[in-house]
């Protein structure tokens, strides 16, 4: 079996979730296996990034370069076609910065590429047998890669249990010198900031989506709390918008935004036909209606009949606990 | 400028319930439609904008059958002045990389200085753009949502996380995906389309671009519904018990960050 | 004998005979006025074509009744009648004035036939006229001047205030009546003095009153006076005639013609161009309003006619919610447009080869905010039209792919799939499986056949609340005994709002594809409970079997005892029926759907303020459910809350897309448990009787 390579993605001295991610993918396609771990990048914090690394990957090339202070694509691209021996698979997290990545690395590998891949189901030989989704999730398929020249696979953020074993006890071997020529005809300027309060729901994984069932401006709050707690965003029904008590921006909906998150939670939400119009993607629903006949429970996967204004925020000091 | 912009045709996910054909190993495309991809339409509508702006003109072209034809005729109502169709038997079992391979050849045959693709399709995986920009040896840069021209150079946004931009200068000439929401694309009518009904749309086969096209190293072998159920699992208990349930929901289905 | 004093036409001033002055400022004023006339007309000779010479009677019709016996104007009371006064008035002293000016150089002259008792009795009848003219120009005055009726305010976005022009006008009519008065009021005092014959001054009038004032003010201030006061109607006179095309009283000259070519049927949409058939379609260079000639002559007249009444606007639901559409400035910025480019002096005005009205005098917004429910077009009582105008600026609009990224959605699913929300044809037929067991529902798709096709199209076949619309009427046809049938997948949607928000070519195809498959089935009857559909299959399609609206259907079988409903029970409920304005305004059913419900025993019904004719829309059917406007409210809102003052706690709709509006306002008005909504059908369907 090739050698595997895990893209490890982080900031500010901290591992994005999908490093452990990625190291037990590697071990889908190969139990067996003891994948590397690349991490790029400039400054003091990248041999701590190293080092917490090593703890779950057998090795841990480090690229030091000044030149990468930010992650891009383009010259990371040429650091990895530099390093890489021949026939790699080489593992990313399918997230924007992948996206960037790995098509072109696969052409200047001269390897397979598969994107958002969900999930592994072992490799057969040189194939690798991989599960996507497509039409907005409507649907999976079943992919066959042929890795016999290396494959670069961008795996979905979320779809594999972090590998949290810790037990590898890597070591850390610098490959900063063999980075090579980094000159891009693309040159990074800044990362211009989202205003704040201006949230892009259509681009959130997570939604605490609330409707008429919220009956007052002062209780959006309970929503805002529910949502910090999990890390998602609040959109809402129209009538929320209607009252002004939201922008526009956030409403889900035919007449409004169409949204696409991995989770969807409609608390007091009927359900119209105009509003389940702006899901797409399939997400997994969690519908929390006083009333037990709301339409929304035929839709939803999850159901919970109670009064939003008391769930919630028992909702939300629990998760606060975790 | 001269701005190439690949479209595909696409089973449009919001006019179709995409659902399994009763065999189960394909989505059932009998009563399928078709359209340009969203995310294509939106970069057509760029590339008329930006040729607006600065002058030059659009061409669009596709990989796929005669049916085709259809949404290029599409892309030339907005106002794209020349369409380009690929079209052999070559190309009907291709991966990402074999599609790359084909737009290669054809922007070989002409001089573009701005090549955009949408940044994925519905039914696709996101990835020709960043292969076309690798064969070709030009910079790339994928999501992007904004686009400033200053002479050779470009200034782009790539939509991240959060809502955040990250900008690049991109020398020209370069392969950008464009991310939806860029700008609003116009409405084409059925009228639009009449218009330019019996404008010549050249095609192409693998012999006339002079290429091999690459064996797909990537193959789909089936589709299959992922596992849900029917309706909503009520959940049920007192408001403890509940909560804990959908705890451990929420943890499963990435609700909790 | 001497005449008691001279008259303007034997007059000298310093030497100089008046009669000149008299001769000279008829010439002048007549002049002017044809010129001003002629740019008036300059846009109305470049405007697209309009068929409007046709059936002449009917159009007659309409002039006695709405201009010559103003029909509409008591709609609103005060308003009304004062105008019916004023305009009374006018009529009559058209004839005196013409008069008037004759006299001034033409001795003695009187218009043939006005000599002798009749010019008498004229004379009395036209002294009242002066004073009730005067009495209603100052009450008018008072009106728009100090008690300021809200509808008259021009929102600053829109311009300057009209209420200076409006006052000007009443003063200038004021001294039309006063100097008229006084010249005949100089004269009697004179010939009284003079003690001849004086000419009969009828009693309490404007006359009257400055005879018996001037009675005994000396024959040379009296001379003086008579022949200023013939000099100061004769120049305020003219002056009007010139100032009339200048502004919104242009109505007095073209309220006329403007009735007479108002539009004869109602629910309907021009052509794409008159005389371009729909065949003929593809050929056309450009569609529908893009530069303001685009307008037709017609069009263009409307915008002269307006007379800046505000009953548009005020019945206007969409500026109700504060949309940004107010269609009395449809009207203004459109007459403005055509002064300040087809100027009085100078050459007209040419505008760049890409100049497009909309973003210029009228918004994207603003086009795409009418619900087309027609009440403006009802209310005018100058017979200006809105809705042609504004699909055909709408047309423009598509036609330059200019179109909200809202609808573009639903449009390109109807083109898919027929219907806006690009769900599956084969799925159109479902909402039958389950009444299965008890309605049986033919199914021209399968190859049955049947009587009459139930048109169900797209909201009731496809939305899950509504399709229980589309149960209750299958419910109430078969329990009727009708052999009906659908078309299930067959059908598309009937296209009523495609072709009103401007997507004509669309909308052709979606109708020939409905017609094939209407004709195919080979029936004899159509009915639908959907007023939009109703609407197209009557006013847009060509050819088709007869259609009924399932409260026609429901009151004839009710008739002829083939349906009867059981009561309410008491059930405490007070109902009142909202009128849709696709079966409304735009197809004059009114009474069969309140029939229908006063056929359930013990049914309590009201009405409210605004019915009828005068129903206030729901939020508008079809696309408009796509788009989303600026608006500070919403009508469902208004018109539930009209409800709730009226005091019913029912409303009972005969249209899905008001049931949907109405069910959604409850919500948002929060009176849910306080009132509901419910479709004239399924009422019905819970009443049927064994």
């Amino acid at each position: 079996m090739a050698q595997i390579f895990s893209y490890i993605l982080h900031k500010d001295g901290a591992l994005d979730d999908t490093a452990l991610e990625l190291a037990a993918a590697a071990k889908k396609i190969d139990a067996s296996a003891n994948p590397t771990a690349i991490v790029v990048g400039s400054g003091d914090g990248l041999d701590a990034v190293c080092t917490k690394v090593a703890a779950s990957y057998g090795e841990v090339w480090k690229v030091a370069n000044e030149a990468i202070t930010y992650p891009d694509a383009e010259m990371i691209r040429k650091v990895l076609v530099n390093i890489l021996p021949a026939e790699s698979i080489v593992l990313i997290a399918h997230e924007h910065f992948g996206m960037d990545l790995a098509p072109g690395l696969s052409i200047k590998l001269d390897s397979a590429l598969a994107t958002d891949v969900v999930a592994i189901e072992g490799a057969d030989g040189a194939t690798l047998k991989l599960v996507r989704q497509e039409f907005g999730g409507a649907v999976s398929a079943h992919v066959t890669c042929d890795a016999a020249q290396g494959a670069v696979l961008t795996l979905r953020p979320g779809s594999f249990g972090a590998d949290e074993s810790q037990s590898a006890g890597g070591t850390v071997v610098d490959k900063s010198s063999e980075a090579g020529d980094l000159t891009a005809q693309r040159k990074y300027l800044e990362v211009v900031e989202a205003e704040a309060g201006d949230v892009d729901i259509t681009k959130s994984e997570v939604l605490v989506s609330c409707g008429r069932g919220i009956e007052d401006e002062e209780n959006l709050e309970i929503a805002f709390d529910l949502a910090k707690a999990m890390g998602a965003d609040v959109s809402c029904s129209r009538p929320i918008v209607d009252a002004k008590w939201l922008p526009k921006a956030r409403q889900v909906g035919t007449s409004g935004q169409t949204v696409k998150p991995k989770v969807y939670m409609a608390c007091g939400i009927s359900g119209s036909f105009q509003h389940m119009g702006g899901i797409k993607g399939n997400p997994f629903i969690i519908a929390i209606n006083k009333n037990p006949k709301a339409p929304i429970f035929q839709v939803a996967d999850v159901g919970i009949v109670a009064d939003i204004l008391e769930f919630l925020p028992e909702l939300t000091e629990k998760i606060e606990e975790l | 400028m001269e701005i190439l912009v690949c479209v595909k045709r696409v089973p449009d996910t919001s006019e179709n319930e995409i659902e399994l054909n009763s065999a189960g190993n394909d989505i059932d495309r009998d009563d399928l439609v078709y359209s340009v991809n969203e995310w294509d339409n939106y970069a057509v509508e760029e590339a008329l904008q930006i040729v607006d702006k600065v002058g030059g003109s659009v061409t669009v072209v596709s990989v796929g059958d005669e049916e085709t034809e259809e949404v290029l005729r599409r892309e030339m109502a907005m106002g794209a002045e020349k369409g380009l169709l690929l079209s052999d038997d070559a190309f009907e079992e291709a991966d990402g990389r074999g599609i790359a391979t084909a737009l290669k050849a054809a922007v070989d045959k002409g001089n573009y200085d701005l090549i955009l693709t949408g940044a994925q399709a519905d039914d696709g995986a996101g990835q020709v753009g960043g292969m076309l920009a690798a064969m070709l040896d030009v910079p790339f840069a994928s999501l992007v949502n904004t686009i400033e021209v200053d002479g050779d150079k470009l200034k782009v946004g790539r939509e991240i996380e959060g809502g955040n931009q990250e900008m690049h200068e991109v020398s020209l000439p370069c392969v950008l995906s464009i991310q939806t929401g860029i700008n609003e694309p116009r409405y084409v009518g059925i009228r639009g389309i009449r218009k330019v009904a019996s404008v010549e749309i050249p095609t192409m086969g693998a012999g006339d671009l002079g290429l091999d096209v690459p064996a797909a190293k990537v193959k789909r072998l089936d589709y299959f519904l992922p596992d849900m159920g029917e309706g909503a699992e009520m959940l049920e208990g007192s408001t403890e018990e509940i909560i804990d349930k959908l705890v451990e929901l929420l943890k499963a289905k990435g609700g909790l960050k | 004998m001497e005449p008691a004093l001279l008259s303007p036409a034997a007059f000298k001033f310093f030497h100089i005979p008046t009669a000149l002055f008299a001769l000279l400022i008829p010439l002048v004023g007549t002049g002017v006025f044809v010129f001003i006339m002629k740019r008036r007309l300059a846009p109305l000779l470049k405007a697209a074509p309009d068929n409007r010479f046709n059936r002449p009677l009917a159009r007659l019709w309409r002039v006695l009744k709405i201009w010559l016996a103003q029909w509409r104007q008591p709609r609103y009371r005060m308003a009304g009648v004062i105008h019916i006064f004023i305009f009374a008035g006018f009529l009559v002293l058209s004839i005196r004035s013409t008069t008037l000016v004759f006299l001034g150089f033409w001795p003695g002259f009187t218009i043939p036939g006005f000599g002798g008792a009749l010019g008498h009795a004229y004379n009395i009848f036209k002294d009242y006229a002066a004073t009730w003219v005067l009495i209603a120009c100052v009450i008018a005055a008072v009106r728009r001047g100090i008690f300021k009726p809200e509808r008259y305010a021009v929102p600053k976005h829109y311009g300057k205030d009209h209420t200076g022009e409006a006052v000007f006008v009443l003063a200038l009519i004021s001294t039309l009546m006063i100097s008229e008065s006084l010249f005949e009021a100089t004269l009697a005092a004179a010939q009284i003095q003079e003690l001849q014959p004086a000419e009969f001054v009828a009693p309490g009038t404007l006359a009257w009153m400055f005879r018996n004032m001037l009675v005994d003010t000396p024959i040379v201030q009296l001379q003086s006076m008579h022949i200023t006061a013939y000099f100061i109607h004769d120049l305020t006179f003219f002056f009007f005639l010139c100032f009339l095309p200048l502004g919104k009283h242009f109505h007095v000259i073209t309220s006329i013609f403007n009735v007479y070519f108002m539009r004869l049927a109602r629910g309907n949409i021009k052509p794409v161009k008159y005389g371009v058939s729909e065949a003929q379609l593809d050929d056309l260079e450009s569609f529908g309003v893009k530069k303001f000639e685009d307008f037709t002559w017609k069009h263009m007249l409307d915008f002269y006619s307006c007379a800046d009444c505000g009953r548009c606007s005020d019945n206007c639901p969409a500026n109700a919610v504060k949309r940004p559409l107010s269609p009395r400035f449809i009207s203004i910025k459109g007459r403005d447009y055509a002064f300040a480019n087809y100027p009085l002096s100078g050459a007209d005005v040419v505008k760049a080869e890409d100049y497009q009205l909309i973003g210029d005098i009228y918004s994207e917004d603003e086009i795409w905010s009418c619900t087309t429910c027609g009440a403006c077009e009802q209310e005018c009582p100058l017979g200006i039209e809105y809705i042609d105008k504004i699909v055909d600026l709408r047309r423009g609009m598509v036609d330059e792919g200019n179109v909200p990224q809202s609808l573009q959605k639903p449009l390109r699913a109807l083109e898919k799939r027929g219907n806006p929300w690009g769900k599956m044809e084969k799925k159109r037929g479902d909402w039958v499986k389950e009444i299965a067991d008890d309605v049986p529902v033919k199914r021209f798709e399968k190859g049955e056949s049947a009587e009459v096709l139930y048109f169900v199209d797209s909201i009731s076949s496809f939305d899950d609340r509504m399709q229980s619309i589309a149960q209750a009427t299958a419910r109430i046809l078969a329990k009727a005994g009708i052999d009906f049938g659908i078309l299930g997948k067959l059908e598309k949607d009937s296209g009523n709002e495609v072709r009103r928000f401007g997507e004509e070519m669309l909308f052709q195809d979606l109708k020939s594809q409905n017609t094939e498959a209407i004709l195919e089935a080979g029936i004899k009857k159509i009915v639908t409970a959907d007023p939009h559909a109703f609407n197209a299959l009557r006013k847009d399609y060509d050819n088709l079997p007869p259609v009924e609206h399932i409260s026609q259907v429901i009151c004839k079988q009710i008739k002829a005892g083939r349906l009867s409903l059981t009561g309410t029970n008491g059930d405490g409920k007070v109902y009142t029926y909202h009128d849709p304005c696709y079966l409304g305004r735009h197809n004059q059913l009114y009474d069969d759907p309140r029939r229908v419900l006063d056929a359930i025993p013990g049914l309590t019904r009201v009405e409210m303020l605004r019915s009828g004719d005068r129903s206030f829309c729901c939020g508008g059917g079809g696309l408009m459910l796509f788009y989303e406007p600026e608006e500070e409210q919403r009508m469902g809102v208004l018109r539930v809350e009209m409800a709730a003052r009226a005091g019913a706690n029912v409303i009972v709709t005969a249209c899905p897309f008001c049931l949907v509006n109405m069910e959604d306002a409850i919500k948002v008005a929060g009176l849910e448990g306080k009132m509901e909504a419910v479709d004239l059908c399924e009422l019905v369907a819970s009443h049927l009787a064994d």
